[in-house]
């Protein structure tokens, strides 16, 4: 019984860890090593920033994901549910490098026409993790 | 006596059953008769697909549709680099590792080769190589959906897009696509 609390203990905070671990490393490779400071405020105004789109409505990150980033975002589009961005909320979303890097690449083009900076990038994050 | 006989009957069978799993198989046969009778898999949907990175990065916008909906010429249309850039509209850019991962995986397992009764369906229904890039062009799926997009789904305030298999067939992502699985939300069942 006791090994098993233990165990799971450990696993909590191993994920912690390994989520933390993601996010230093997206922060890391942003700020180009230190060069560029992140602000959460800016990323909370960039995130309800309207951006034109082909179609004549305007995007802004939050038309998917809602601004309240603790609850479930839906797809513009096909209206499928998008699970919350909230760190504290869903801290899976940050546990990958991987996964960091592919959604700004998709997502950004997709709202901004365009790929995000790292000021950019770094900024919503900081707002995205704060949350 | 005859029980001992049979005894030895049902072990021997048993066991040469149990060997013909083992025994190494091509890939062209491991669906093959045997390896469905040591399975007894239902052959009755479409091939389910247990492959992580297939539904993760498939299912983030749309259902992940299994391979065996479409033929192989429409995946290597679909998964090409340049077509996911522009992937109805969507970026879908993958990085290269997983694209041909997902790729390898739709053409082991896409319509024209699977023996699921939904697979055969839609190659029935399909001309002569032809190779559709949305699923809902596939005659046998058209067909079978455009009562219920007429009268319900154009007007519903719950499903916004055809795409999403699961929000109706609830059963969807087992390959599993029988008219008592599905329930329509605000709707409820539907017949064929």
């Amino acid at each position: 019984m006791k090994k098993s609390i233990l165990i799971i203990t450990a696993m909590f905070m191993f994920q912690t860890a390994w989520a933390q671990s993601a996010i230093d490393e997206a922060f890391k490779t942003f700020s180009e090593n230190g060069k560029l400071k992140f602000d959460a405020k800016r990323g909370q105004t960039l995130w309800t920033k309207n951006f034109p789109a082909k179609d004549g409505k305007a995007r802004q990150c939050s038309t998917c994901h809602g601004t309240d980033l603790s609850k479930e975002g839906k797809h513009a589009k096909s209206g499928k549910i998008i699970k919350p961005m909230a760190a504290s909320v869903n801290p899976e979303r940050y546990t990958k490098m991987k996964k960091i890097k592919k959604w700004f690449k998709r997502n950004c083009k997709w709202t901004l026409g365009r790929e995000c900076t790292h000021q950019e990038k770094g900024d919503i994050l900081k707002y995205l993790t704060q949350q | 006596m005859k029980k001992r006989l049979n005894l030895l009957f049902t072990s021997s069978v048993l066991c040469s059953t149990l060997l013909l799993g083992y025994i190494p198989v091509s890939h062209a046969e491991q669906e093959g008769f045997f390896s469905w009778l040591i399975t007894l898999e239902s052959r009755k949907g479409v091939k389910p697909v247990t492959d992580e990175t297939y539904n993760e990065e498939c299912g983030s916008c749309h259902f992940s549709y299994q391979p065996g909906f479409l033929p192989e010429a429409s995946w290597q249309e679909l998964l090409t680099r340049k077509a996911l850039e522009k992937h109805f509209g969507e970026t879908a850019e993958l990085d290269e590792k997983d694209r041909k991962h997902i790729l390898a995986i739709a053409i082991e397992n896409s319509a024209d080769k699977s023996r699921y009764k939904r697979s055969k369906k839609v190659m029935a229904s399909l001309e002569e190589n032809e190779a559709p890039l949305r699923i809902s062009k596939v005659r046998y799926l058209r067909d079978k959906h455009e009562d219920v997009y007429e009268k319900v789904v154009k007007n519903s305030k719950k499903i916004k897009s055809m795409s999403l298999c699961d929000e109706c067939h609830q059963k969807a992502a087992d390959g599993v696509f029988d008219e008592d699985t599905v329930v329509i939300p605000d709707y409820g069942r539907w017949s064929w």
